[in-house]
């Protein structure tokens, strides 16, 4: 049994508009231990995704389908029950530092606030804890960093004490929504490098989600790929970043910086940038939602939604026209 | 997030007094306070000098304005035979010295008037600002924890309509059903007809009337105090409210909140120490403004309760166009605006503690 | 009236607006008043300023809202009262906006010396008890219902002012007035195309949330006598006829009953319009 099972989630939130569905039909798991990634651009749902297993929603938002964790059903838990899972068992990184932390509690309140509430543990031993977890996440002179404000550490840091803050409680699932992303290029590699650690040191299962596929490729087990809402690829980090199947993911790898593209494959060269923007929150085309931006679009791209293709496995797009299969790419070559 | 009536520093005087430390802080804004005051007096004496308006016939009787000789008399008594730049100038220096001139509907010094008047509008003013923030603030929250709920719902209709109500209509409708139908309020004036005041010590009655330990004058003081003061805090209540929970709606979309949230901590404990705490850092702010607009308030109210403090006094000085009556209570509504905004500025850098890390 | 048809108009496009229950009541409100006004000789049942020889008569059938000391009758005074307070409020909103408007307009987009001396007097104006002043510029005007327009006009621009210069401030960072003065389009044409659909939009919630206001001070004055004068049938000024004859309590209060729904119409539909602004928009407002 995997530690988290998603099914069929969808997560409506009321716009200007009206309703609209930010995430549709969402099924996928992340196994004990395991690390899985999310990416796809801004918009994509991902964060929504992440909220939800929290039930953290926005005002007005809801979510339908079911979220199996550690055995039990928790989309339909009570405010209470959803309080006693949260930083407790399941914990979140936020993505700005500068943003996810209150700027007038000291340290030592962010870090021990929640390990004192969830454990009843005694002020002077969750102080200790939070000395550990100063040093596990290498924060120098945990001492004095316990009594500081969060303005006075520099980005990298405040990312640090977010995933002590995160760790406090030995939560099962670590959601980190994009912790990279505000950082430094520098910094970032040294957040990279700390959630590495962890993995080994701990047995933590993680969802991390991010628009930035180059974060994900030396750290996850598996990546899900989404679009406007859906899930259109998801396989093993390796299959999926050196054989991606669907267009919009092939489009995602030939935008990442530092790829080379083989001179052969003239096609990934027009996909280098994806043209168009990515679709406004209710008001996703119909069908499949990429279809407006994509080179291999058919009729029925934007009249069906797409069924899901299982390649091996742990592999499967949701793409009628799978133009890059072995047997697309013979007839391309003739 | 913060808003700052009176300057922003940036662009204040950078040449001198620049450096981040407290002191030169405080010095810069002391300064700017100073000149604010100055200001005040320069555009209401510009403003009432522009108009037309006669001073003289408004404060001497039919018979005597028909008499050239006393009003060149009253003319040189107030000074009204020099020039305006000249008659600024002279107010402006004496004004240096303590001196506010010489009322021209009271023929006393202003100072004296002020010293008379403004207590009993300080009082009405310091119970319903104290009323404002107890209830403005508890309604506030409900009303943005439960966000378009039904108490929201409620609390909301009732903070507009606060806002919206005529004060002069409030107080008298009020007055009506309090005094006249039901009989609980003892009536207008801030003590029973011929009872003595307690001996001056701050010109608060309730106050004095504690320092001079005599209770029942104590009694007397709260119960004629009570309704006017419920009546001018109606309006700040609904600014309160309503600013309440628009700064409590903006500090829950905050990210920190979401982290709060997502370490599972109750809710009450989210909103106490995450969501309170940055909002009552610009609550502080509008609270001293709405000090400040309830002096001035107090004009409408006090006319129905005749109640004897600034507001009827700047109504009087105002019919009677009698300029250094005027100027005073402008000086005296100024100065305690522009010191509630100093003592805002000066809050917000000792409690927030991002501030005071960057100074 | 312009204004509240235009408000109407602008309203139906934003749709969200329709969906506030308490804006509609405000705008329901409103087109009652306004009807009211438009219509009132032949609505009112007596002439606002007939009088006889009785007296105070209390609320009945013939004069649902009593009769005033000169036994005129209350009902007609309020309808004929629409008159009055709602055109000069809107006036005085629409004088103090453009007063503000310009000099609010003129500071952000000078800048430098001319940017900080008015924001200074600005900010005296802001220290500055506003009912005291209107009080005395009114009462030195004499007491006239357009005196105490003008009176709380002076008092009333800086708030337009400093929205105003807030916004060019803003938009004056933005890339689209940054681009178009690259390809050097004249200074004021840059001010007047580009900004002037950012600006119209919170000036004129402004002004929609200060009509309220300026119809609560309006009444004031004329309730302590600067302004209208007898015999017109202001609301503020038969508020004050009620104070003087307070055991009569049907003279004050349905004048006051109407100054109050007249001004929550205003709030209602000046805070559901702010509500449906962008956040950033909606923060200048309320600051």
């Amino acid at each position: 049994m995997d530690l988290l099972t998603v099914k069929n989630l969808t997560v409506t939130l009321a716009t200007g508009r009206g309703d609209a569905a930010a995430v549709r039909d969402l099924s996928f798991t992340v196994g004990h231990g395991e690390f899985l990634g999310i990416a796809g651009e801004s918009g994509s749902g991902k964060t929504m995704t992440a909220l939800s297993l929290l039930g953290l929603l926005p005002h007005k938002g809801r979510a339908t389908g079911s979220i199996n964790f550690d055995g039990r059903e928790i989309l339909t838990s009570s405010k209470r029950e959803y309080r006693d899972l949260r930083g407790k068992e399941i914990a979140m990184i936020f993505q700005d530092p500068m943003t996810s932390l209150h700027p007038m509690l000291t340290v030592e309140v962010q870090l021990t606030e929640h390990l004192r509430h969830h454990r009843k543990v005694s002020k002077d031993a969750a102080r200790q804890s939070a000395l550990e977890l100063l040093s596990t996440v290498k924060i120098p002179d945990p001492e004095a960093a316990l009594r500081a404000h969060p303005s006075q550490f520099s980005g990298g840091m405040r990312q640090r004490i977010a995933i002590a803050m995160a760790l406090a409680c030995e939560p099962k699932l670590l959601i980190a929504d994009e912790p990279t992303t505000a950082l430094d290029v520098t910094v970032q590699a040294g957040i990279l490098k700390l959630l590495h650690q962890l993995r080994k040191e701990r047995n933590l299962s993680v969802m991390v989600i991010t628009h930035d596929l180059g974060v994900l490729s030396s750290l996850t087990d598996r990546i899900m790929i989404m679009y406007a809402g859906s899930e259109v690829e998801t396989g093993l980090t390796s299959d999926l970043l050196q054989r991606p199947r669907h267009p919009y993911t092939k489009g995602l790898i030939a935008a990442l910086p530092g790829h080379t593209n083989d001179a052969k494959s003239s096609q990934t060269k027009r996909l280098l940038s994806i043209e168009g923007m990515p679709p406004e929150l209710g008001n996703f085309p119909s069908g499949c939602a990429f279809h407006t931006r994509c080179n291999y679009a058919i009729a029925a791209c934007k009249s069906e939604l797409p069924e899901s293709i299982q390649i091996s496995d742990s592999h499967r797009i949701f793409c009628p026209v799978d133009p890059f299969s072995a047997k697309a790419s013979i007839e391309g070559a003739k | 997030m913060r808003t700052k009536p009176v300057s922003d520093e940036k662009s204040q005087r950078k040449r001198f007094l620049s450096g981040n430390g407290f002191v030169p802080f405080i010095l810069r804004r002391l300064l700017t306070s100073v000149l604010l005051v100055f200001g005040v007096t320069f555009i209401s004496f510009s403003i009432t000098q522009l108009v037309p308006g006669d001073p003289v016939a408004a404060n001497l009787g039919q018979s005597a304005y028909s008499d050239p000789k006393i009003v060149a008399a009253f003319k040189v008594q107030f000074g009204l035979d020099k020039p305006v730049p000249v008659q600024y100038v002279k107010y402006v220096s004496k004004l240096l010295h303590g001196d506010l001139g010489i009322s021209l509907s009271s023929k006393r010094p202003v100072l004296d008037d002020l010293k008379e008047y403004f207590p009993a509008t300080l009082e009405i003013a310091l119970v319903a600002v104290f009323l404002a923030l107890v209830v403005g603030l508890l309604l506030g929250i409900i009303s943005a924890v439960t966000r378009d709920r039904l108490p929201d719902q409620i609390i909301r209709v009732f903070s507009l309509t606060g806002v919206s109500m005529p004060a002069f209509w409030t107080a008298l409708t009020a007055f009506y059903l309090f005094f006249f139908v039901l009989g609980w309020a003892p009536g207008t004036g801030r003590l029973a007809p011929g009872a003595d005041p307690p001996p001056t010590v701050t010109g608060l009655y309730t106050v004095d009337s504690l320092i001079a330990g005599d209770f029942s004058t104590f009694k007397q003081a709260v119960a004629y105090l009570l309704l006017p003061a419920i009546v001018l805090a109606i309006y700040a209540i609904g600014v309160l409210t309503r600013f309440t929970r628009a700064s409590m709606l903006e500090i829950l979309g905050n990210d920190y909140v979401r982290a709060a949230r997502a370490k599972g901590l109750p809710e009450i404990t989210v909103i106490r120490r995450h969501v309170l705490r940055p909002a009552l850092l610009s609550i502080i702010t509008v609270a001293g403004v709405a000090f400040s607009s309830l002096l001035a308030g107090s004009v409408l109210v006090e006319n129905v309760f005749s109640w004897p403090g600034l507001g009827q006094y700047a109504y009087r000085a105002a019919v009677g166009l009698d300029l250094p009556g005027i100027m005073g209570v402008s000086m005296v509504v100024a100065t305690v605006y522009i010191t509630m905004n100093l003592i805002v500025d000066i809050l917000y850098r000792v409690i927030d503690p991002q501030m005071r890390d960057a100074s | 009236m312009t204004m509240v048809t235009k408000k109407m108009k602008k309203s139906k496009n934003s749709n969200s607006i329709w969906r506030q229950p308490l804006a509609v009541v405000g705008i329901g409100i409103i087109v009652i008043w306004t009807l009211l006004a438009i219509f009132a000789p032949w609505i009112a049942p007596y002439n606002p300023n007939a009088q006889d020889a009785a007296k105070f008569l209390a609320p009945s059938a013939a004069h649902w809202m009593g009769t005033d000391e000169l036994n005129r009758d209350i009902l007609s005074r309020v309808i004929f009262g629409a008159r009055i307070s709602l055109p000069y409020s809107l006036l005085l909103v629409a004088l103090s906006a453009t007063l503000g408007s310009i000099v609010g307009a003129i500071s952000g987009y000078a800048g430098g010396k001319i940017d900080s001396f008015l924001m200074r007097v600005t900010d005296v104006f802001f220290a500055f008890p506003g009912i005291v002043l209107a009080m005395a510029v009114a009462a030195a005007l004499g007491p006239q219902i357009r005196n105490a327009v003008i009176a709380i006009t002076i008092v009333a621009w800086p708030v337009y002012a400093r929205l105003v210069r807030g916004l060019i401030l803003n938009a004056k960072q933005n890339d689209y007035v940054t681009a178009s003065s690259l390809l050097g389009s004249s200074s004021l044409r840059t001010l007047i195309v580009d900004l002037r659909p950012n600006l119209s939009g919170p000036v004129f919630v402004l002004a929609a949330l200060e009509v309220g206001n300026a119809l609560l001070l309006l009444s004031g004055l004329s309730f302590l006598g600067l302004g209208a004068q007898p015999p017109a049938s202001e609301w503020g000024s038969m508020v004050s006829l009620g104070a003087e004859n307070f055991d009569r309590w049907w003279v004050g209060l349905f004048p006051g009953l109407a100054i109050l729904t007249a001004v929550l119409a205003f709030t209602f539909i000046g805070d559901a319009l702010r509500d449906a602004m962008d956040p950033r928009t909606a923060k200048a407002l309320r600051d």
